[in-house]
C-alpha cells in the first residue's frame, strides 16, 4: 500500500482521514453546515430537545395530576370532538385521568430508560470493546466470541423473558438494557479501535514519537466518540421502542406508573370505544423514535465524512 | 470456500451451545427457579415437592448436564400447564409464525426494494423523498401501536378484516402488513444506501465511460451488486421476526410461537419458556448460517477468498 501514490491509494485521499485530523472544530462547522442544508435534522434536534425538556419540567407544564382520577369524567373523548372539553385536551382514561399529562410524565420513563440503559450500555460496551481491540490475541477472540453469541439470538424474545423473571421495576428495565445492549457499543468500538489503530494519522503520530498514553487520547478516543455518539442516538431510540413493548405486555414499570407503555396496554381493552385512549400514548412513541431517529441519520452524516461522497 | 463453511458451521454450533448454557442460568438469575414457576401463594410443602420434582434440589452441575443432555434430544421436560412434553407444543406452533413472518418478508420486499432502488437512482426526487419517507416511518412506529391502529381503522370501524384469529386467507391480511412495516423501513434506507454506494464505484464509471448503455449499466451492474447485501439482511431480519411477533401474536390472537410466549409468561411456564427460547434461537441461528451460505454462492469475493 505505502508505495502507491496518494491519489491511487484507497486507503487515503478518501477525506476521512483529513477531517479526522482537522479535528472536532472542522466537524461542527460542517455539522452546521448540514444542519442549514438539511431540514431533518433540524426537525430531529428540535423535537429532541423538547422532549428532555417537557420531561424535566413535566410537573410544571402538565395540567392536571397524572394519578388523579375522576371516574365522573372517565373516557372522555379529546377536547376537538364533541363530547371534549379543553379541561382534559387530550381526553381521559378509564379511570378519568387526563391523558395530556400522563403522557408529558410517561416522558420520564422513556427518556429515563433511553439515557440510563445508553449509559450503562455505552459504557460498559466501550471498555468491553477497547480491551478487547488493545490488547487482541485470545482476549479479543472470547470476547468477540461472546459477543457474536449475544448478538445472533432473538434479542427481543430473551428481553421479554428475562424481564418477566426479574419483574416489574425501572431499575430493572434499565439494567437489562444496559447489559443486553453492550455488545453493539463493544463492537463498534473494537472495529473503531482497530480501524484508528491501522490509520495514516497514527502511524505517523508514533513515526514523530508520540507516546502510547498521548496517541490514546489525542487520536483514539476522539475519534472513537463521534462513531459510539451516532449508534447511541440510535440504541437510545430502540430502548424506548422496546420498553414501551414490554410496557405494553406488561413487563415493564409497575402498573401504577405513568408510562407509554402502561397506557397502551391499557388503552389496548377500550380501543373499540375509547380508541384515543391507546392512539395518544403510541403517537408519543412514534414522534420520539421519528425525531431520534432522525438526528441519529444527521450524526451519521456529520461524524462519518465517507458517506459525503454518496449522500449528494 | 469448504473451509470458510466448515468454520461458519462450527461457530453456528458453538454459538447453539452458548444458547442452551444461557437458557440453563436464564431461569436462575433471580434466585431459587422454585419461586419462579410455583403461584407465590404456594405453601413450604408444595415448594419442596415441586423442587424435589424438577431436580432443583440437585448439584448445579448436574442440573446443567441434566439439562443439556435432554436438550440434545430435544427433551426440555414438561410444560408446567399442559403437563405434557414442550419441545414438540412449541414446534407445533412454528408453521403459524412462519407463515405470518413469511408473509410480512413478501410485503416489505414487494414494497421497499423498488423504492429503495429508484431513490438509489434517482435522490432528490418525489419518489425518493416518499421512500425516505416510508423508510424512516417504518423504522419509527411501534408495531404493537400499528396493530391497534389497523385493527380500529380496518376491521372495527370499516370491517374489511376480522380483528383476530387465523381461519381464513383474510386474517393475515393486517398482521402480516404490521409485521413487515417495520422490515420494510429499514430495507428500503438499506436498498437507498447500497444503491448509492455501488452508484459511486470506480467500475460503474468504467461501464460509463465505456460507453454501455444505462439500462445495462443499472440491471447487470447495480442491481446484481445491490442485492447480494440484501440476501444477508433479508435473511437476518427474518429471523429476527420471530422474536417480534409476539406482540402482533399476541394483539391479533395468531396461534405462533409469540403467543405462546406471552401466555406461558402468564401461567409462569418456564419450562415451555426455555423450549421456546432454544427453539427460536436454533432457528435464528440455522437461518443465518443458511444466510451466510447462500451469500457465499452469490458473491465470488468471498467464494474464491481462500
Amino acid at each position: 500500500m505505502t508505495d502507491l501514490a496518494p491519489e491511487m491509494n484507497p486507503e487515503r485521499g478518501t477525506g476521512l482521514q483529513v477531517d479526522e485530523e482537522r479535528g472536532w472544530r472542522a466537524r461542527l462547522a460542517y455539522g452546521r453546515k448540514l444542519l442549514q442544508r438539511d431540514k431533518s435534522g433540524v426537525i430531529g434536534l428540535t423535537i429532541f430537545i423538547v422532549l428532555v425538556l417537557t420531561a424535566v419540567f413535566a410537573p410544571q407544564i402538565a395540567p392536571h395530576d397524572p394519578e388523579q382520577q375522576n371516574l365522573r369524567m372517565a373516557k372522555t373523548p379529546p377536547a376537538w370532538t364533541a363530547e371534549g372539553t379543553w379541561e382534559f385536551p387530550l381526553g381521559t382514561d378509564n379511570l378519568g385521568r387526563d391523558l395530556l399529562s400522563r403522557i408529558i410524565f410517561g416522558t420520564r420513563v422513556s427518556l429515563a430508560v433511553g439515557f440510563l440503559g445508553v449509559l450503562i450500555a455505552g459504557s460498559l460496551g466501550m471498555l468491553v470493546g477497547a480491551i478487547a481491540g488493545f490488547v487482541g490475541g485470545r482476549v479479543d477472540n472470547i470476547i468477540m466470541g461472546g459477543i457474536n453469541l449475544i448478538l445472533a439470538l432473538p434479542y427481543l424474545l430473551f428481553v421479554v423473558v428475562i424481564a418477566s423473571i426479574l419483574g416489574r421495576s425501572l431499575i430493572n428495565v434499565i439494567l437489562i438494557f444496559g447489559f443486553t445492549d453492550m455488545p453493539i457499543f463493544a463492537r463498534v468500538t473494537r472495529g473503531e479501535v482497530l480501524r484508528i489503530r491501522e490509520s495514516g494519522y497514527v502511524e505517523s503520530a508514533i513515526s514523530v514519537g508520540a507516546g502510547r498514553w498521548r496517541i490514546l487520547f489525542d487520536h483514539i478516543l476522539p475519534n472513537l466518540i463521534g462513531p459510539l455518539i451516532t449508534v447511541a442516538t440510535f440504541e437510545m431510540s430502540g430502548m424506548i421502542f422496546y420498553e414501551a413493548g414490554l410496557g405494553f405486555l406488561g413487563l415493564s414499570v409497575p402498573p401504577s406508573v405513568p408510562s407509554w407503555g402502561n397506557m397502551l396496554s391499557a388503552g389496548r381493552k377500550y380501543l373499540t370505544t375509547s380508541p384515543w385512549i391507546a392512539a395518544f400514548p403510541g403517537f408519543a412513541i412514534m414522534i420520539t423514535s421519528l425525531s431520534m431517529n432522525l438526528l441519529g441519520d444527521w450524526l451519521r452524516d456529520v461524524m462519518d465524512p465517507r458517506l459525503r461522497r454518496t449522500e449528494r | 470456500m469448504q473451509k470458510y463453511l466448515l468454520s461458519r458451521l462450527l461457530q453456528a454450533v458453538l454459538i447453539l451451545f452458548g444458547v442452551l448454557v444461557l437458557v440453563f442460568f436464564m431461569v436462575r438469575i433471580a434466585g431459587d427457579p422454585v419461586n419462579l414457576m410455583v403461584p407465590r401463594e404456594a405453601s413450604e410443602e408444595y415448594r419442596e415437592e415441586f423442587r424435589n420434582m424438577m431436580g432443583f434440589n440437585r448439584p448445579l452441575l448436574v442440573q446443567l448436564a441434566d439439562f443439556m443432555g435432554g436438550a440434545l434430544v430435544g427433551d426440555f421436560g414438561n410444560s408446567l400447564h399442559f403437563k405434557e412434553p414442550a419441545m414438540p407444543m412449541v414446534v407445533h406452533r412454528l408453521p403459524a409464525t412462519l407463515e405470518l413472518a413469511g408473509a410480512g418478508m413478501i410485503m416489505a420486499i414487494v414494497v421497499a426494494i423498488p423504492l429503495g432502488l429508484i431513490g438509489g437512482f434517482r435522490p432528490g426526487t418525489w419518489i425518493d423523498s416518499l421512500g425516505r419517507f416510508l423508510g424512516l416511518l417504518g423504522q419509527s412506529t411501534p408495531s404493537f401501536w400499528l396493530a391497534l391502529l389497523m385493527i380500529f381503522f380496518f376491521a372495527v370501524d370499516l370491517g374489511w378484516f376480522p380483528s383476530f384469529g387465523r381461519d381464513s386467507i383474510k386474517s393475515i391480511i393486517l398482521p402480516g402488513f404490521v409485521m413487515g412495516f417495520g422490515g420494510m423501513g429499514a430495507l428500503v434506507r438499506l436498498t437507498r444506501s447500497a444503491t448509492m454506494e455501488i452508484r459511486g464505484e470506480d467500475y460503474i464509471r468504467t461501464a460509463r465511460s465505456k460507453g454501455l448503455l444505462p439500462k445495462t449499466i443499472y440491471i447487470k451492474h447495480v442491481l446484481r451488486n445491490v442485492l447480494i447485501p440484501l440476501v444477508s439482511v433479508i435473511g437476518v431480519s427474518f429471523g429476527y421476526s420471530l422474536g417480534g411477533s409476539i406482540y402482533i401474536e399476541t394483539i391479533f390472537a395468531w396461534p405462533g410461537m409469540g403467543q405462546l410466549v406471552q401466555q406461558a409468561i402468564g401461567w409462569r411456564d418456564y419450562p415451555l419458556i426455555q423450549a421456546i427460547a432454544v427453539f427460536t434461537s436454533v432457528v435464528v441461528v440455522l437461518m443465518s448460517l443458511l444466510t451466510d451460505v447462500a451469500y457465499a454462492f452469490i458473491d465470488p469475493r468471498i467464494r474464491y477468498n481462500d
